[in-house]
């Protein structure tokens, strides 16, 4: 339990050491190193001791923490009422006020009876995500710390609130780890809106007119969610007397059926899923670490695990069902939306709301199989993910821009940050990678439930192919000549956090049988009494290919750039006789220059034109999932 | 017959991929001479003799390597590798989902061989390739979603002893395979991105700089993923082995007729015709099935 408590104490207090004054950046960093190796230390230290163990639950005499909870809601929801009545918006506050009075009723109908046996607990689920949280959480505050500095010089009009920016990052850490080892509600509860808050502050850290609109679109968001989890949490504890996670499985599936669909609607604003998924994309306008961390790794995970959490109750009914086909719109639309995206982020968003989708739909299915491959995509997306929005970061202030189509020959520019890239993207969708393990059993899980999904994630996979491919054919275009190297302004420091990432990707897609074995399946033994059967010989041959291309990527590499000389090396073909290696002397001595340019298909895979499609599609199965939970 | 599968029976995993790496090139180039062969007739031409793809591919292994940049061949290499992986585990019966996944890597590293040259008409033709990947791999996972529903594995070598025809079951998902295996088999109408026909372009699209030795690879590559393809045919019909192995060559001439028979298609038409044609062929036949269960 001190692990626990630790966990979440600790980056509370790193957060408020982040706001003390002075201290040098080579400070700074000293201690954010620190920081980083504890974090990363703790969860795996728990990892190694709860190995052999099942799911652990801990009494936290906790009369005192629910009243420092509830103040620090009151005051979380009067600082955004603050916020928001001097932004001259008042959704918000209507939002926040009918949230603060259900809470607060609550708290004065049924607060003094309220026993609860534990409030804290671990188990392997709950452990993977500290992991996720600890390591790639923590090596993103790593590498702000090396960004905001570079950062503050390209926007010089954004007021420098480098401290605050820290504070809220740890701070966020803190809330997330409280979120997963919570088992009690109002815990899980208060961490979620703790989350909410760093998230539109972080959102809005520019302050100009663009994320402020974001911003406050995130807020209204998410603030719904959480109005619908307190009535959730008020109408479980009013027709049950429930408020720990545990308890839940064990009660009457069918008088808590409510709650558990208040639980994954919050769930699903905080994925980001349609109909809610603007938020997210508005959400990277914020400075990219923000993206890499609340917004592609951990916070719209949390969404996500909740929904596992709580997908157990709502087992074979129509709302998992619904539920399932949210995730799977969600899955299918924005892949087909990023097709039509040029904004490197913005694809990066819409590939994120896309795996979230598909991890919701997984947990609606909620068979062994589903479930396994559900907690391995959270994994491999984090990984995965977080790395490619930090190299967009990267080059996003090398280029001047985070437009894919100005990523020509990035390979010769930035050789080493195009490789790490090249491991991030194939480990987002190709085959050796985890994505696709965890795409192969979630496929049989599909067509034994519910055969639609397959069909929606055949198609969806191939525009996820789509989308992918021609961004990596785009930085690895190379032409003749010299380019500008710009390699080395790339810091160490944010060298060192790439670096991990990528070996992190690396030795999970490798060690994912380790994982499966030692992690998951314990989890699912527990939950469902069985286990997935993956066929052994498919694992052997995608480690295979997987060792393979680790072996013949670099030897080949080799050999062809360095060894292999014989060979006669010509200009590329115009169409006319080259002048250099982009223009040409066309008809009538005419001079031409050529630009490559990707496809994005606008007229089929518009943006306004799906989103439309997707929120309303979304829209009309959410509330067919209220209706069923309700009658 | 018998002989054969029981030979197969005895065979192991690795010797059954050996024999498949072994025969596959020879089987694919004699169907891409036999293509030639019959095209011209179809055009009232005499043709070139059965054998010519291998004396072309020979020719091409030994002209001088005639590169744009150095690491443009290490794609194509991969491509081969790939390619001739997925066959050998489709041949020796394993998992059809995974065989699938590895196609579509080796499609993905012949892609990026065509973008990494920087040429615009690579760079079109790689664009186009995507497109056709595109608009065949719903198609090809629901083949395999719909074997599945049949016979419940997804294991080539359970789903050719099947105890039925899959074809009484699938045959929505076999139209609908037939049909996105013009765009796999690079023919008319749907040969965007490279064709064959010499007379449909002056430049030839994903291939432009590649030359000599590269492209004998390329060609390697396309025989080993024809025997893959026609295998996934046989696959439908496994139940009779004569029928199956009579309507993958039947299917084989039917995309050479119509390969004769049709100007190309824009990609529009092609991408869009594709998921329609998957959709309602191949879709409708895996909710029906559903149902049936």
């Amino acid at each position: 339990m001190t692990a626990l408590l630790f966990l979440i104490l600790f980056p509370l207090a790193v957060s408020f050491l982040a706001l003390v004054p002075p201290h040098s950046l080579a400070f700074r960093k000293a201690v954010g190193a620190c920081v980083n190796v504890t974090l990363c230390a703790v969860p795996i230290y728990l990892l190694i001791t709860n190995l052999e163990r099942g799911a652990a639950y801990f009494h936290v005499e906790s009369k005192l923490i629910d009243v420092g909870m509830l103040f620090a809601e009151l005051f979380i929801a009067v600082f955004i009422v603050y916020v928001s009545v001097r932004a001259k918006r008042y959704i918000p506050v209507l939002l926040v006020v009918v949230q603060t009075a259900i809470m607060v009723t609550f708290e004065f109908t049924s607060g003094h009876g309220m026993q609860v046996e534990h409030s804290l607990f671990v188990d392997k689920f709950s452990i993977i995500m500290a992991l996720i949280i600890g390591i790639i959480g923590s090596a993103i505050c790593l590498y702000a710390i090396g960004y905001m500095p570079e950062y503050h010089e390209h926007y010089e009009e954004v007021k420098d609130r480098r401290r605050y920016f820290a504070f809220l990052l740890y701070l966020f850490l803190s809330a997330m780890f409280g979120i997963v080892f919570s088992n009690n509600l109002m815990w899980i509860y208060f961490f979620w809106e703790v989350t909410t808050v760093c998230s539109f502050l972080l959102i809005g850290y520019r302050d100009d007119k663009a994320s402020r609109e974001s911003a406050f679109r995130a807020l209204n968001m998410n603030l719904l969610g959480g109005v619908v989890f307190s009535v959730g949490l008020f109408t479980l504890y009013s027709t049950s007397g429930i408020m720990e996670l545990d308890k839940l499985l064990l009660a009457d599936k069918g008088s808590i059926l409510l709650p558990a669909v208040c639980f994954a609607f919050a769930g699903l604003v905080k994925s980001a899923q349609f109909p809610f998924c603007s938020w997210l994309t508005g959400a990277m306008v914020a400075p990219t670490p923000v993206s890499a961390l609340l917004h592609s790794s951990t916070m719209v995970k949390a969404g996500v695990y909740l929904i596992l959490r709580v997908a157990p109750v709502m087992e074979n009914t129509v709302a998992a069902q619904m539920l399932t086909l949210v995730g799977g719109v969600s899955f299918l639309v924005t892949a087909l939306i990023a097709i039509s995206q040029s904004n490197a982020k913005k694809v990066l968003a819409y590939s994120t709301i896309s795996n979230l989708g598909l991890i919701v739909a997984c947990a609606g299915v909620n068979t062994d199989a589903a479930v396994w491959s559900a907690i391995l995509l959270i994994i491999f997306h984090a990984v995965a993910k977080s790395l490619l929005f930090l190299c967009v970061g990267i080059i996003e202030y090398k280029l001047g821009s985070r437009d894919i189509e100005d990523m020509d020959y990035l390979i010769l520019r930035l050789p080493k940050l195009t490789a790490i890239m090249m491991v991030g993207m194939a480990g987002m969708f190709l085959a050796p990678f985890g994505m696709i393990i965890s795409k192969f059993v979630t496929l049989k899980a599909f067509v034994e439930s519910t055969p639609v999904m397959a069909i929606i994630l055949a198609y969806g996979s191939a525009a996820t192919i789509f989308f992918w491919t021609k961004w990596m054919g785009k930085i690895i275009s190379i032409k003749h000549g010299v380019a500008e190297v710009m390699e080395h302004r790339v810091s160490n420091w944010e060298w060192i956090t790439l670096g991990m990432l990528a070996v992190v990707t690396v030795a999970v897609s490798l060690g994912f049988p380790f994982i499966s074995f030692h992690v998951i399946n314990p989890y699912l033994t527990e939950l469902f009494g069985t286990i997935p059967v993956v066929d052994s010989f498919n694992v052997l041959m995608v480690s295979v290919i997987m060792l393979g291309l680790l072996i013949i990527l670099p030897l080949g590499l080799l050999y062809y750039a360095f060894i292999d000389k014989n060979y006669k090396r010509v200009g590329t073909y115009l169409g006319g006789g080259n002048i250099d290696n982009t223009t040409f002397e066309g008809a009538m001595a005419s001079v031409r220059t050529i630009e490559l340019k990707n496809y994005y298909l606008e007229n089929y895979f518009g943006e306004e034109r799906l989103i439309n499609v997707g929120v309303f599609v979304s829209l009309t199965l959410t509330f067919i999932m209220f209706g069923v939970a309700v009658i | 017959m018998n002989v054969i599968s029981e030979a197969y029976q005895s065979w192991s995993i690795a010797e059954r991929m050996l024999l498949f790496m072994l025969i596959a090139p020879l089987l694919g180039g004699a169907l891409a001479g036999i293509d030639r062969v019959a095209s011209a007739r179809l055009q009232g031409r005499c043709g070139p003799p059965v054998l010519q793809p291998f004396f072309d591919v020979f020719k091409l292994l030994r002209k001088e390597r005639i590169i744009v940049n150095k690491v443009q061949d290490f794609p194509i290499v991969l491509f081969l590798l790939f390619t001739i992986f997925s066959g050998a585990l489709f041949f020796a019966g394993a998992d059809l989902l995974l065989t699938i996944f590895s196609l579509a890597l080796a499609g993905t590293f012949l892609i990026l061989g065509a973008f990494s040259v920087s040429s615009p008409f690579s760079h079109l033709g790689a664009e186009r390739e995507i497109i056709q990947m595109v608009a065949y791999e719903p198609m090809v996972i629901l083949v395999a979603v719909g074997m599945y529903q049949v016979t419940g594995s997804f294991n080539v070598g359970a789903i050719a002893s099947y105890q039925a025809p899959l074809i009484l079951y699938l045959p929505g998902v076999f139209a609908g395979f037939v049909y996105i295996l013009t765009i796999k088999f690079r023919k008319s109408p749907f040969d965007l991105s490279m064709s064959h026909h010499a007379h449909q372009e002056i430049v030839r699209g994903i291939t432009t700089e590649f030359s000599g030795p590269a492209l004998a690879l390329i060609e390697i590559a396309h025989w080993y993923e024809n025997v893959l393809l026609l295998g996934m045919v046989y696959l439908f019909f496994a139940f009779t082995p004569w029928l199956g192995l009579g309507v993958a060559l039947a299917t084989f001439f039917l995309e050479i007729f119509i390969d004769m028979n049709y100007a190309r298609f824009k990609w529009q038409l092609t991408f869009l015709s594709s998921w329609l044609f998957t959709a309602v062929a191949g879709v409708s036949n895996i909710i029906v099935l559903s149902l049936m269960k």
